[in-house]
């Protein structure tokens, strides 16, 4: 609906209020170190905006009871809460309809959740599963343990130089025997914007599902699950400015349709019987047992919060941020940006020459800047760059130049700290 | 910033830069490896013993200055020492780096430019790592080491 009105050429996006919307988050205003607190690790989890810390806190005061169940009045507007936020999430992934919304514990559960269920039903020995290099495990294990189950095998789309998934390496790895293919939309450690639509393309031209995992592009990208036509998109709720233990799983309608239940129990059967019990319809076939009633008003309160700001220029900021800080960062003598996609989002890997990313992260925390240091939970990728570890800032909304400065000033000390390397 | 100069100290950076005892043994009678998942951090420790006495000790492995300076340090502590002597100087390296000495570090030497891990509880892995595998080397433990 939003995608489809826009023209090619999108206008330039307003500038972004940063210190406005910084008041917005009461943890932004506190201290670490002694020094305000630079949070510059959003691709590990967001921090949470008062109104959806308000919105969640309103629900159990006033709200709350379980939902889908009761017959009183308390109980029927908790689930007509619960039930707005499937479309909200619907209207930001512009999904064709509600029902292709199943809420989830989060992205890896959603991951688990396609890997139980299409993945074991249709893979038979000597099929294979095809994800990229640079995945998060949650990527990979789900489907690592399906393909063991079932006598699969897991093939890789390589990754180039500068931490690219090339188009025509991920076409060749499309064989006879791909029965799915799950590809990130956005690198966790590099930060790499993969061309999600063209590779959907080439997937569904042998009539292969593709999910996508949208763990850091949700916070990101204006998304469009229509418009690149994936089959499942994948994301998780606190890394977008909502609270953990709620995400989201879109499927087409078709698929989600054919696919059997996941997990089993109450919310998620239409009548059971000792001899036969018969499943809800989608979504709530996959829904089962009571969900995360206040984490997903929290989410919706998270969505409302940034369609008020609007996610092309929440983009625009963060590009024009992570472009300053490429630069401002290369320019320390001894630091290399890792990951040179040409196409980035949200996230800076980078190494300091003698300095492990561990004493990096040290270093600056004593700075009060909270970075990342470490595998990222990629160690495949990692292994493949050569690298035990990078450093890793990772950008939000609220991340000011200003931070970014404060960054290169902590990685500065770093290099006095640890001088130049003899060897 | 006086913190972080007590953490890494010019012995301490010394040792990151330029480890000791670093590589293969060949001659090796004990070794074992371990890992700290958290941050990728790995090393392995080889050991010669001579009877009770530590003839020759070497490490290999990819980390972080403090885990490649303690792991540096301790095989120049114990190489020519009583194998004994591992388990009486951890403990006093244990209680060092996390800020708690009950004993005084007399078997340590210059390992005590560690005490400045104690004011970095998220380092006291690191800082432990190739002692947690030396042990296990000598107690000959088939079982890859983790600090997790
Ligand atoms: C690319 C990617 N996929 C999956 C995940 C897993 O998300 P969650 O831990 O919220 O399930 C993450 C989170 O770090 C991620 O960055």
């Amino acid at each position: 609906m939003r995608r489809a009105t826009l023209p090619s050429v999108q206008p330039a996006a307003p500038p972004l209020d940063v210190d406005r919307l910084r008041r917005d988050f009461p943890i932004l205003s506190s201290r670490a170190a002694g020094k305000p607190l630079v949070y510059l690790d959003s691709a590990a989890s967001t921090q949470k905006p008062a109104p959806v810390i308000e919105a969640m806190n309103a629900f159990y005061r006033e709200g709350y009871s379980n939902i889908h169940r009761g017959l009183y009045a308390l109980s029927l507007e908790a689930t007509e809460a619960y039930e707005e936020v499937r479309g909200k999430v619907q209207r930001f992934i512009n999904a064709r309809e509600s029902r292709e919304v199943v809420f989830v514990r989060g992205t890896t559960e959603a991951i688990n959740l396609v890997a139980g269920t299409l993945a074991r039903q249709r893979l038979e020995s000597g099929d294979e599963i095809l994800v990229s290099t640079l995945e998060h495990h949650s990527n990979i294990v789900p489907w690592q343990r399906i393909c063991e189950e079932k006598g699969g095998v897991l093939r890789v789309a390589p990754i180039d130089d500068k931490g690219e998934v090339r188009l025509e390496a991920f076409e060749q790895a499309l064989g006879p025997r791909t029965r799915l293919v799950a590809i990130a939309h956005v690198s966790n450690a590099l930060g790499t914007v993969n061309p999600v639509a063209e590779m959907v393309r080439m997937a569904h031209r042998r009539g292969i599902p593709v999910l996508v995992d949208g763990a850091q592009a949700a916070p990101h990208l204006q998304l469009d699950v229509q418009a690149l036509d994936c089959d499942f998109y994948a994301f998780s709720g606190h890394k977008v400015y909502g609270p953990t233990g709620v995400g989201v799983l879109y499927g087409k309608a078709s698929l989600l349709e054919a696919m059997p239940p996941y997990q089993s129990g109450g919310e998620m059967i239409r009548s059971v019987s000792f001899e036969r019990t018969s499943y809800k319809e989608i979504p709530y076939r996959f829904e089962a047992g009571t969900p995360d009633i206040v984490g997903v008003i929290g989410l919706g309160a998270a969505l409302d919060y940034l369609g008020t700001i609007g996610l092309e220029c929440i983009a625009a900021h963060e590009s024009e941020l992570l472009s300053h800080a490429a630069e401002a960062l290369a320019s320390v003598p001894g630091v290399r940006v890792v990951g040179q996609a040409g196409r980035k989002a949200g996230v800076l890997s980078f190494v300091v020459e003698g300095a492990h990313p561990h004493d990096v992260g040290t270093i600056l925390d004593r700075e009060g800047i909270a970075i990342r240091g470490g595998h990222h939970c990629a160690q495949p990728l990692m292994e493949r760059l050569g690298l035990p570890a990078t450093a890793r800032a990772s950008f939000g909304l609220y991340n000011s130049h200003a931070e970014v400065d404060r960054l290169v000033d902590g990685v500065r000390k770093v290099r006095e700290i640890f001088g130049s390397c003899p060897s | 910033m006086s913190e972080l100069m007590d953490l890494y100290q010019e012995v301490i950076l010394d040792h990151t830069r330029r480890p000791r005892n670093f590589g293969s043994l060949d001659s090796a009678t004990h070794r074992a490896e371990g890992d700290n998942p958290l941050c990728g951090d790995k090393v392995s420790v080889a050991l010669e013993l001579d009877g009770d006495v530590v003839r020759d000790i070497r490490f290999q492995g990819k980390g972080c200055a403090i885990s490649t300076a303690s792991a540096s340090m301790m095989t120049e502590l114990l190489k020519g020492q009583k194998a004994a002597l591992l388990a009486t100087a951890f403990r006093q390296f244990q209680d060092l780096v996390t800020g708690q000495a009950i004993e005084p570090p007399d078997d340590l030497g210059k390992l005590v430019a560690f005490a400045g891990v104690a004011a970095f509880p998220v380092r006291v892995k690191c800082a432990t790592l190739a002692w947690h595998t030396a042990k296990a080397a000598l107690e000959n433990s088939q079982q890859p080491i983790t600090t997790e």
